[in-house]
Formats: C-alpha cells, sequence, structure tokens
C-alpha cells in the first residue's frame, strides 16, 4: 500500500476524528459508521488511523490473533488445545486495520475450506478469511451501502455474537471474531439496512468544511503530501506519536473508570426522551462516554463527556417521527439541552 | 490573460487543453467526463489523447463487463487444465499505467463505478474473491465517454473523481486543429509537475472561488490545483502562474458550480449558505486585499459558466427532491422474480429465484477435477459434483409498476368551478396510465369525509362508470382526504408498486378530522396530515382548480412536499398533459 495521509494532518472533521480515537480506546464500542458527501476524507481518515495504533500481544503463529491474556473462552480452537500448563509463546503486533473490499466472494469473508493444502497434502485445513484477521482490529469498509446482502448477512451475526461459525465444505470451524467495525459511504449511494445501522455504535455525518481559511489548509497539506509524502509523514511524525500515547494512555486508562450514578442515570434519560430502540443505545453511550473521558485523561467522567459523546451514540437510533421534519441531529441537540440544560 | 489562453477557454480549444492536461497526469487526475456523441469530433479528441501518451494503451471497460472480470478472480480455463486454483488479472489491474475507457458511462451499474472509484482513490484494486486474497496496483485515469449529456448524468460517484469535462456537441468538424505539443513535451512534463510551486495566494485564491461556486468537495480543489501544476509545467515553469491558475479553475471547477457567484456576492454574504457569516469576515478581507485578480477570476469562471447553467441547475435539484422520495414511478427494480432477465447472481433457489442451470454448471466445472480429487469426500464421484456456491439463480429486472391515485375534491366549492373539465382530465390520464399498464385508484372527498370509490385497477372501463357516478356537493374535508390518500399510498407500496398522488382541490378546508364543521380547524388539520404525508416521502402533484390561483393551495403543495400546477384556462386536454409531465 502507498504511504497514508497522516491522521494529524486531516483538517477539521473533529467529530469523524473523535468517533475513531473513542473506537480506537475502547474497542467494545463497537463500530464506526462515516456517512458524507463525495470528498470529505472519509477514507483518507480511517486509513490514517492503521498507523495510530497501538501494538497488541498475540499468540505467535496464531492466524486469529488470540489474546494470551485471554481465558481459555475466547481462543480459537488451536490455541486452546495448546493451552495445558505451559503460556503459549507471544509476539507483539499492530492492532490489524482490514480492507474489506466490495467485491470480496462470501468464502474469503468468513474463511473456507483451504483447497492447496487438501489437494497436496490431503488434509481438511480451514483457511481463515477476513473476520479472522480483523479479530481483535479493525474491519473497514468503503462504500458500505453497497456491500451485497449475502455479505451483509454474513456480517451481521458475526458482529453481534463475536464468534465466527462455518459449516461448509465438510468444515467445522468456530473461532472468535471481535472486531470495530468501520464503515463509510456517501447517503445519495443508497440506505443502510436498519440491522446493519443498529451494528454501528458511532456514527457521525460529515460534510466540507466551507470557510475559505480551512479549505485553504486542506489543500496545503495536501499538496505538500503529494508533493513528497515520506518528508510529509515525518514531519507529521511527531504529532502522531503524541496522539498514539494519547491512545495508549486512555486505553489503560479506560478501565479504572466508572460513571457515577448521574451519569447513568442522565443517559437513561436521554434516550427515554429520545425514544430508542433497546437498551443497546443506553450501553454504547456510557461505553464511548467512558472512552472518550479516558482519551481526554480525564480523572471523573462528566456531563460534558456524555454531551460530546450523545450526537454520534444517538444519531441513529431514532425512530422516524412523521411529524418532525428536523434531522435526527437536530433532535438529539434538543434532547441534549432538555435532559442536560 | 495571454491571447493563446483567452483563446482556450472554449469550444474545441479548451477540449484540447484537457486532452493534453490529462495525459500529463492521468491518474492524479482521475480523468475525463466526455460529453459527446459517438462521431468524427470524440473520435479525433480520442486520437489525440492517445497521440499525446503512446505508452498508455486505450483499455475499453464495456458496460456489461462482470464482476469477476473487473476485479479478476479464477481463471476459467487454466483452473480446469491444471486442477489448481489458478488466478487471474482483472481488468482494472491490468489497466495499471494504462487509461481505461468507459463507453456509455452514464449507463454503467454503481458497482462497477464504485469498484473504479476505490481503484481512482487508492491506486490499487484489492481481491477477495475465490479464494485468493492479492493486491495489485492499478493506478490508471479514465475517460468516460457520456453521451448522456444533460438529461442522463454521469453517476456522481464517478464524475466526483474524474478532474476534467470536455463537451463535445455543438464543436463543427473544420473547427478540429491537432495538439501543437507532442509525446515528448507531455514526457517532460509528467517528469516535472509534481515539484511545481504553487503560492498561498493562489491556493486562497482556489479555495475562495470554490465556496462562492458552492463546490464542497475537496477532491475539486485538489483537482484544481494539480491541473494548475501541470499548465504550469507544460509551459516549462516552476512556478504556477496566474493564466495556468485561471485555465485551470475554468478545466475543473467551472462545471462543478452549484451556483452562479453574483459580483455582490464577493462583498455581500451570500444568502443561501447556513454559515454565510463566516464567509462575509473572510471574503470582505479578501475584498480588501486583492480585489482586482479577484474579480478577474471569477469573470473567467463566468465566462466558461454555461450559459444555461441556471437552468440545468433547477433541473438537478428536482431530479435530487425525485430521488428523496420513495421511487421514480416506473424506476427500475432488480429483482429475482419477474421481469426481464439481466444476469445471474449467487444464491441458493430454496430461498426463491429460479435456478440458471447453465451458469450454475459453469460455475461448478472448473472446480470438477479438484473436487473429485478431495480426500474430504468419501465417497467418490462419478458425474459432476455440484456445490452449494457454484448455485447461480436467474436475476430479472422490472419496472416496478407504478399506482396513479387520484383524489378528488368533489366538495360545493370545487363542483361549483370546474368539477366537470376535472372529470374530463382524470378520463384522459386514465386512458394514459391504461395504455403503460399502470393501475389507477380513485378517491373522492365530499360531505364529512373522503371515500375510496374505486380500488387499484387496471380496468378503465370501471374506472370511467366510477367516475361518472360521481356526485357533487357538500363540505371538504381535506385532512381526511390526505389521511385516506396516505393509507391507500402505503398499501400500494407494501403491494410492490410505486404510488403517485393527483391531488385535485383547491385548497379550502372547512371540515376537520372529526366531520365538525370549522374552517381553521379543518386547514390545521389539513396541515397536520400534510406532513405525515409528507414523511411518507410520496410523490405528489397538487392541482389548484380554483379560478384564481390561492395561497391556501399552494401552502398546502408545500406542506405536502408535493408539485404545485394550477389549472390552467383550459380544457381538459392540457390538464391531463400537465400532470403527465408531473407524475
Amino acid at each position: 500500500m502507498s504511504l497514508a495521509f497522516p491522521f494529524t494532518a486531516i483538517v477539521g472533521q473533529d467529530a469523524m476524528k473523535r468517533a475513531l480515537m473513542i473506537a480506537a480506546v475502547d474497542q467494545e464500542v463497537g463500530g464506526v459508521l462515516v456517512m458524507g458527501d463525495r470528498g470529505t476524507g472519509k477514507s483518507t481518515a480511517i486509513r490514517a488511523l492503521a498507523a495510530l495504533l497501538p501494538k497488541i500481544e498475540v499468540v505467535a503463529g496464531c492466524s486469529y490473533n488470540c489474546d494470551p491474556d485471554k481465558a481459555t473462552a475466547g481462543l480459537c480452537e488451536s490455541c486452546r488445545v495448546a493451552d495445558g500448563s505451559k503460556r503459549h509463546k507471544t509476539e507483539s503486533v499492530s492492532i490489524p486495520v482490514v480492507d474489506l473490499p466490495l467485491g470480496a466472494t462470501e468464502d474469503r469473508v468468513i474463511g473456507a475450506l483451504d483447497i492447496e493444502k487438501a489437494l497436496h497434502a490431503g488434509e481438511k485445513a480451514f483457511e481463515a478469511g477476513l473476520l479472522a484477521r480483523a479479530h481483535r482490529g479493525f474491519l473497514y469498509i468503503d462504500e458500505v451501502n453497497l456491500l451485497e446482502d449475502h455479505i451483509v448477512d454474513s456480517l451481521l451475526d458475526v458482529a453481534a455474537s463475536g464468534e465466527n461459525v462455518v459449516e461448509r465444505e465438510g468444515l467445522s470451524v468456530r473461532h472468535p471474531a471481535r472486531f470495530v467495525l468501520v464503515g463509510s459511504g456517501n447517503p445519495e449511494e443508497g440506505e443502510l439496512r436498519p440491522q446493519l445501522l443498529d451494528r454501528f455504535g458511532l456514527s457521525v455525518d460529515i460534510t466540507t468544511p466551507q470557510d475559505v481559511k480551512t479549505r485553504v489548509e486542506i489543500i496545503r497539506n495536501r499538496d505538500s503530501f503529494e508533493r513528497d509524502r515520506e518528508a510529509f509523514i515525518k514531519k507529521a511524525r511527531r504529532k502522531e506519536s503524541a496522539l498514539r500515547k494519547k491512545i495508549e494512555a486512555g486505553r489503560a486508562r479506560v478501565s479504572t473508570l466508572d460513571p457515577s450514578i448521574e451519569i447513568l442515570e442522565k443517559s437513561a434519560e436521554l434516550c427515554l426522551t429520545l425514544g430508542t430502540d433497546g437498551l443497546r443505545g443506553e450501553i454504547t453511550l456510557i461505553r464511548a462516554t467512558r472512552a472518550l473521558a479516558a482519551l481526554e485523561g480525564a480523572s471523573d467522567i462528566t456531563l460534558k463527556h456524555l454531551r460530546d459523546v450523545a450526537p454520534m451514540v444517538l444519531g441513529h437510533r431514532l425512530r422516524r417521527d412523521p411529524l418532525d421534519e428536523s434531522g435526527s441531529q437536530a433532535r438529539v441537540g434538543r434532547a441534549i439541552e432538555q435532559v442536560l440544560g | 490573460m495571454t491571447d493563446n489562453d483567452v483563446a482556450s477557454s472554449f469550444g474545441w480549444p479548451l477540449a484540447l487543453r484537457a486532452a493534453e492536461v490529462f495525459s500529463v497526469a492521468p491518474h492524479a487526475l482521475g480523468g475525463v467526463n466526455v460529453k459527446a456523441f459517438p462521431g468524427p469530433v470524440r473520435d479525433y479528441w480520442l486520437a489525440q489523447c492517445e497521440a499525446l501518451s503512446p505508452k498508455s494503451l486505450l483499455r475499453k471497460i464495456p458496460l456489461n463487463v462482470s464482476e469477476s472480470r473487473l476485479l479478476g478472480g479464477l481463471n476459467f480455463v487454466a483452473t480446469a487444465t491444471w486442477g489448481r486454483p489458478v488466478m487471474e488479472q482483472g481488468l482494472l489491474a491490468e489497466c495499471h499505467e494504462h487509461i481505461a475507457l468507459i463507453p456509455m458511462a452514464e449507463r454503467a451499474e454503481t458497482r462497477v463505478l464504485a469498484f473504479i472509484g476505490q481503484s481512482l482513490d487508492t491506486g490499487f484494486v484489492s481481491l477477495q474473491r475465490d479464494g485468493f486474497n492479492d493486491q495489485r496496483p492499478a493506478a490508471f485515469g479514465v475517460l468516460a465517454l457520456n453521451e448522456g449529456l444533460d438529461d442522463e448524468p454521469l453517476a456522481g460517484s464517478l464524475d466526483e473523481r474524474l478532474a476534467l469535462q470536455v463537451q463535445l456537441t455543438g464543436i463543427n468538424l473544420r473547427e478540429l486543429t491537432p495538439t501543437t505539443l507532442c509525446a515528448a513535451d507531455i514526457a517532460q512534463a509528467q517528469r516535472e509537475w509534481r515539484v511545481v510551486n504553487i503560492s498561498v495566494e493562489h491556493m486562497e485564491r482556489l479555495a475562495l472561488i470554490s465556496v462562492l461556486l458552492g463546490i464542497v468537495s475537496g477532491r475539486a480543489l485538489q483537482f484544481a490545483v494539480n491541473t494548475a501544476k501541470v499548465l504550469a509545467a507544460l509551459k516549462n515553469l516552476t512556478q504556477c502562474d496566474d493564466a495556468s491558475l485561471e485555465l485551470a479553475i475554468t478545466l475543473t471547477l467551472g462545471h462543478r458550480a452549484t451556483r452562479i457567484p453574483t459580483p455582490e456576492d464577493s462583498s455581500e454574504p451570500p444568502p443561501s449558505p447556513p454559515d454565510s457569516e463566516q464567509h462575509a469576515s473572510d471574503e470582505a478581507q479578501h475584498q480588501q486585499n486583492q480585489s482586482p485578480p479577484q474579480d478577474q477570476v471569477l469573470e473567467a469562471v463566468k465566462a466558461a459558466l454555461p450559459a444555461d447553467l441556471l437552468h440545468k441547475l433547477a433541473a438537478q435539484q428536482r431530479l435530487r427532491a425525485k430521488q428523496r422520495t420513495v421511487g421514480k414511478s416506473g424506476a427500475e427494480q432488480l429483482c429475482l422474480k419477474r421481469g426481464r432477465p439481466c444476469g445471474t447472481i449467487a444464491g441458493d433457489p430454496r430461498r426463491g429465484g429460479r435456478l440458471q442451470l447453465i451458469a450454475t454448471l459453469r460455475a461448478a466445472a472448473p472446480w470438477q477435477s479438484l473436487r473429485r480429487q478431495d480426500p474430504t469426500q468419501t465417497q467418490t464421484h462419478s458425474g459432476l459434483v455440484i456445490r452449494k456456491q457454484d448455485l447461480r439463480l436467474t436475476r430479472y429486472r422490472h419496472r416496478s409498476e407504478s399506482t396513479t391515485v387520484f383524489v378528488v375534491d368533489a366538495s360545493g366549492s370545487a363542483a361549483m368551478h370546474r368539477l366537470s373539465e376535472t372529470k374530463g382530465a382524470v378520463e384522459l390520464l386514465l386512458a394514459d396510465c391504461y395504455s403503460r399498464r399502470d393501475s389507477v385508484a380513485l378517491i373522492s372527498f365530499r360531505g364529512d369525509s373522503a371515500e375510496l370509490i374505486l380500488p387499484p385497477t387496471r380496468s378503465l372501463l370501471r374506472a370511467k362508470r366510477a367516475l361518472a357516478g360521481l356526485p357533487g356537493g357538500g363540505g371538504t374535508p381535506l385532512a381526511h382526504a390526505i389521511d385516506t390518500a396516505n393509507l391507500l399510498a402505503e398499501q400500494i407500496q407494501r403491494g410492490g408498486s410505486t404510488p403517485a398522488i393527483v391531488l385535485l382541490t383547491d385548497g379550502v378546508a372547512n371540515i376537520d378530522l372529526k366531520g365538525e364543521p370549522g374552517r381553521e380547524a379543518a386547514t390545521d388539520d389539513a396541515l397536520t396530515s400534510a406532513a405525515r404525508f409528507r414523511a411518507q416521502g410520496i410523490n405528489a402533484v397538487l392541482i389548484d382548480t380554483s379560478p384564481r390561483g390561492q395561497s391556501r393551495a399552494r401552502n398546502l403543495a408545500a406542506a405536502l412536499c408535493s408539485q404545485y400546477v394550477r389549472l390552467p384556462h383550459a380544457n381538459a386536454q392540457s390538464l391531463f398533459e400537465t400532470v403527465r409531465a408531473h407524475v
């Protein structure tokens, strides 16, 4: 892959950048959906995220990036068998960011029989798919609203259960597949199925900044990047590593933070006011609030954190109200005013 | 501007400049949207492109290209011969460092364009198909031959990624002149354009103009910068000059304009965008600093704007408004059950759909020798081994039928005016609907409620009878009528058809939802019902039947988000034509 545009050099688009960083801090937040006009830097930002992610420890040689610290339940079959008395050999790798291209076929997404091995060694081997590679990392789908229906179907179940079960070609394999689903698309190309929409924890709508100053900065950054990619990336290195440290600190910190009763109550009230379906909205809201507080290095989770994440958590979870013409963001904004004052 | 630059701001010279610029940096600029009918002018233009970059070949990507051919995948023949999976390179990867030619690009499928767009963005094509996991370079430029001109624009996802647009219609054969550049000039510019400098002042000017023209995309700006640099490189400059910048704006930004800048725009806040205050201060600042070149550049852009831009913008907005509705009447839909067969799709026939035997056999064929050796299967097969993933279903394309629902105001106030004319027009519409094999339904409202006189039907005769026996007189329960229409439209949608509502009324409501008389409550109820109707996003036309246009009917049309047509002083025929044009 050619060198990616650095994340920190992206001008504006703070909501999108913040949502991606929250997902990097707490991967359980459940995915980020970025919808917006063409040419607003959606793909650029997501591809740039890979460079920012810290390293994780995995079982050496495991094709599912198993976590050596996890109890056996969270391991793939091969790691579970090997886990008797001695510890696994580990290696540290970058958090994977796996691209799911539009034209992918089902066998490559969920995995299939390894034909070469079957023929030459007479071995019934499973060739892991993209979902396995994305375990503990990010799965990125560009133009997510154009993804074929049967691929979406297989994604939905795995994203909800965190486990990929393959029953095909005489194979019966199950392996953990917890990943952060990241999707981007242009709303004009088509709607997203509500089931898929629900799998995304955060969603942001983005537009191009319309003031001249920001635009000039965008052009300048892009132009100097195109001119000499390596030098540009080198120049951004300090900022990048500062941000990486911030994310790492946030990841370490996130489990130490506990939301106060007030935060829990206010988020429940927000969800009730907006009438969101189910509890997923509330759970995600609290997780995202906590992740943001951790990212900012705060000692407590405050209402300000809640206020900041609420639009991206709740915006895509509203039921359509026939008598309310204003957009979902405006409705969330009103509810925030009402609940948080 | 020099004379040469002035001459190249329109017509053939401009098209020629676009070809030259594109040849220098095909991938960095994405490509050219070539608006032209097939003919000698287009051929000549393409020949110029080929002559300018002899090293890159034009690879045609046909409309009907299959996904597997485009992206690559299993090589059918080699796999069958050698008995092991053999990968085949896709068209996109074959286009690497060449030029992809897309004929009739306006007709191309969204998914095909999405693949091309991703390669344009990343310069790669990644393959996750048929057991292969691969990534290949695919940096190419696109020449999208667009014969749709204005009524059928190029899909936005592709147009956005093409820096340039040339308009070859209206160019006379006698105007054609060959390019003055040779392949060596292009090659030299190819080496040098990236290091051309562009000043901050120029970038500011670009940003300002893009805001004035209402261009939102960041890509467009990048294209403008690159084009300016290429133009400067073609003149052997290392610093971008004013003339190059202006020509670059004409080439890359002119056709993307969504609004026309007026002279006042640069000194006063533009009225439409929401964040206008910010512009205003910025613009005022710029105005002081650099007003003469600013005006000059703006003039250049305006000169390059097509004269009928406003007209086109309005048309585009209509188009967009239409796309927002649930479906255009008679929109084409892909489906597994009925319609004209068009291609196949992998799937399970048990879930519905018809098995396409030939395609299934073709999908299974290359794997036969492998599957017979498959040690995981204990049985030995003598015949064909077909697996679930080979199954192919026929895919059909059908025009979803539309159902026109007439909602006719038969109350006293309307009856007095033009009930008979209305009836005549409706009958003509019915005849037209019939000829398009569409269904018709009729709701009439008078007295204290609305009534479904004619459920959706294709029988013209039945419809005519229902309409002939239509009684008139009484109050106007407009709210109830809208609710009834809404309900019916929902039913029609659930049945798989696309509803279109034609509401004939003068917009004066006097019976509310409870059936009580009272003008104010009735109007309020009608507007509430209209909001509910609007949320459904159904295509609607309101025909104002009052003798003079009533503001009430106009307000109602706005609340319904429907089109408003005043019944002109004319006969049923002209009303019929109005509705046919709008639905």
